[in-house]
């Protein structure tokens, strides 16, 4: 039996009288690729942002390995080994693909602002180290050729891995991934369930990703939660939700009445 | 390996020109590359935190007078503060603060590291334009204050008779510190991290970088330079007083980081040369011409109205500044990868 790797626990969230989420629990288990689907507006990147710290959820906790991390600041989250990528792609414009994957092993360096300065050999060693890594990383989304390229003079699709593999670098545990497929061409897609596939094994992780390109999820997820305005209204595997006549009521509108 | 004998190499060229100007330079153009030597210093510092991290800040010109005031008050001698404090007489601790060039310097350089710590926090609570306004204020926050209190800076006489240790193998050497400590934090994992800060602050988040810390660094090291450089400044010229110290000073700053580019630290160094050196070799337009036999009459203030032109016409034509947030090696770089393919 694999152990729990996050567990959101009756979280609610509230902007003014608004609700965006409403008492919302599920588990996700270790080595899960775990889907988070619903219409526009049902509050997924919300949960995303209280995951990662970003939002403090009006009520309830949010577990990581057995451990609260609801109060916990953004960039200790990431410490804590839960990265994420976002839903319309943030690259570092003015850098180069290799410096965008760099700025992801910050905190795996250790040498202090002074030895940067004075260029210690602390500096050359770790330096020479986390290049090494990065472009192993890039080899794993087959983005070595495009190291020395400005992240932004790459094709939509590489900007998405290059996004990925920037998360992989602060080597998490478990990846948030927000819209990956969004705005993709049916090759694209493909190719990228294929690297998410390959770097779950390849990095031992546990996936939770939002979408909305129903062939993707259900190739891709093992479990599933519906949500639709801020509540949870199915959860289980993909090939049960595309027939539950509530999701299917939420996306496409009720039609006993027309 | 090469890299490091061909940096070795230029260090130890650039020291060496510094040593030849200055013992064979006429006092005049001497002059002209000491004033060229203490605005790097600064536009370096400035660009690290305007340029690099992308925090649009207004207050250099209050850590360049911090630096000038403190570097100051430790050079002149005992007898000439009592002499000089006309208007009140100096506090007691002014008259025991007394030490060498160097470490007149260094405190210079440390006390506006101290404020500058101490003003991050209500500083980087904001963003944006919001964080011009806040720097601003404190700009003239420090002007004011020098104004007001005179038993420590002389209020508006201003502090004369510094002893002029800077030389241009002063300035010079501590130009050429700045401008490698400045590239050693680019190609660091602050540096990058300065840089991701400047390009998404919640992107940079997310990558587990703590942006307020980074920020907080850049804002010092920033005012550390700003204060050495303010404390070269007060030697250079021997006198200062808050006007000085107003936001003209700040403004003439930025016109040098946005020319040489945001973020790159070579085309500051360009931009230096170029604005301060042309406001004196553009002198000429000022004093009487002779255009085609027709003698146009002395204009005073002509070369600023050219001058103004001239950086117009600069930006039209490089709207991202001289050289961009690139620096002059891999503009070389990339010329030489496209000659070759």
């Amino acid at each position: 039996m694999s152990s729990t790797s996050l567990a959101i626990k009756n979280i609610t969230m509230q902007f003014g009288g608004i609700k965006a989420i409403d008492d919302l629990s599920f588990d996700v288990q270790d080595n899960q690729i775990y889907g988070l689907i619903g219409p526009n507006g049902a509050g997924k990147t919300t949960i995303f942002n209280i995951i990662t710290g970003n939002y403090k959820p009006t009520s309830g906790d949010v577990e990581f390995q057995q451990e609260t991390i609801t109060e916990t600041k953004p960039n200790l989250v990431v410490q804590k080994g839960i990265a994420r990528t976002f839903q319309n792609i943030r690259l570092f414009k003015s850098m180069s693909v290799l410096d965008n994957i760099l700025i992801g092993f910050h905190n795996h360096t250790s040498y202090s602002y002074l030895e940067a300065i004075f260029r210690f050999p602390r500096y050359f060693w770790q330096e020479k180290r986390i290049k090494d890594e990065a472009m192993m990383i890039l080899d794993e989304f087959d983005l070595r050729k495009f190291a020395d390229k400005k992240a932004t003079d790459l094709s939509y699709g590489d900007q998405r891995k290059v996004e990925i593999a920037r998360a992989i670098a602060t080597k998490p545990s478990l990846l948030l991934l927000d819209e990956p497929a969004a705005g993709m061409n049916p090759s694209e897609t493909e190719d990228l369930s294929n690297v998410i596939h390959k770097i779950k094994k390849d990095f031992d992780l546990t996936v939770l990703l939002i979408e909305h390109d129903m062939k993707f999820v259900n190739n891709m997820c093992d479990m599933v939660t519906v949500l639709d305005y801020g509540e949870k209204i199915f959860e289980g595997k993909p090939a049960d939700a595309i027939v539950n006549e509530k999701v299917i009521t939420a996306y496409l509108g009720d039609f006993t009445h027309a | 390996m090469k890299n490091l004998i061909i940096k070795t190499l230029m260090i130890a060229s650039t020291l060496g020109l510094i040593w030849y100007a200055h013992h064979n330079m006429d006092p005049y153009p001497l002059s002209i590359l000491n004033n060229i030597g203490i605005f790097v210093i600064l536009a370096l510092s400035y660009n690290l935190i305007n340029g690099v991290t992308g925090q649009f800040s207004l207050e250099p010109n209050g850590f360049v007078a911090i630096g000038a005031y403190m570097t100051a008050i430790f050079l002149i001698p005992t007898e000439t503060k009592i002499d000089m404090y006309a208007l009140v007489d100096p506090a007691p601790i002014i008259l025991e603060m007394q030490a060498n060039f160097l470490p007149a310097l260094l405190a210079g350089g440390l006390a506006s590291t101290f404020i500058a710590f101490m003003i991050s926090v209500p500083v980087f609570r904001v963003r944006g334009d919001y964080l011009a306004i806040v720097t601003l204020g404190f700009g003239f926050i420090i002007k004011i204050f020098a104004m007001n209190t005179p038993a420590y800076t002389n209020g508006a006489m201003g502090l004369n008779d510094i002893p002029d240790y800077a030389n241009f193998l002063w300035i010079g050497t501590i130009g050429l510190v700045t401008f490698v400590a400045m590239i050693n934090i680019i190609n660091s994992r602050f540096g990058r991290a300065m840089k991701a800060i400047r390009d998404d602050e919640d992107a940079a988040t997310a990558m587990g970088v703590n942006t307020y810390w980074i920020k907080t660094l850049a804002f010092m090291t920033s005012a550390f330079f700003e204060g050495v450089g303010g404390g070269l400044l007060a030697s250079f010229i021997s006198t200062i007083a808050p006007d000085q110290f107003t936001f003209l000073l700040t403004f003439q700053l930025l016109i040098i980081i946005v020319l040489g580019g945001l973020g790159s630290m070579t085309g500051t160094l360009v931009a230096t040369i170029l604005v301060m050196g042309g406001m004196e070799w553009l002198r000429f337009l000022d004093s009487n011409m002779n255009i085609f036999g027709y003698d146009t009459g002395a204009h005073p203030g002509m070369r600023m109205v050219v001058f103004a032109m001239l950086l117009i016409t600069m930006m039209l034509f490089a709207r991202k500044g001289l050289f961009g947030d690139r620096e002059l090696t891999d503009i070389i770089k990339s010329r030489f990868k496209r000659r070759k393919s």
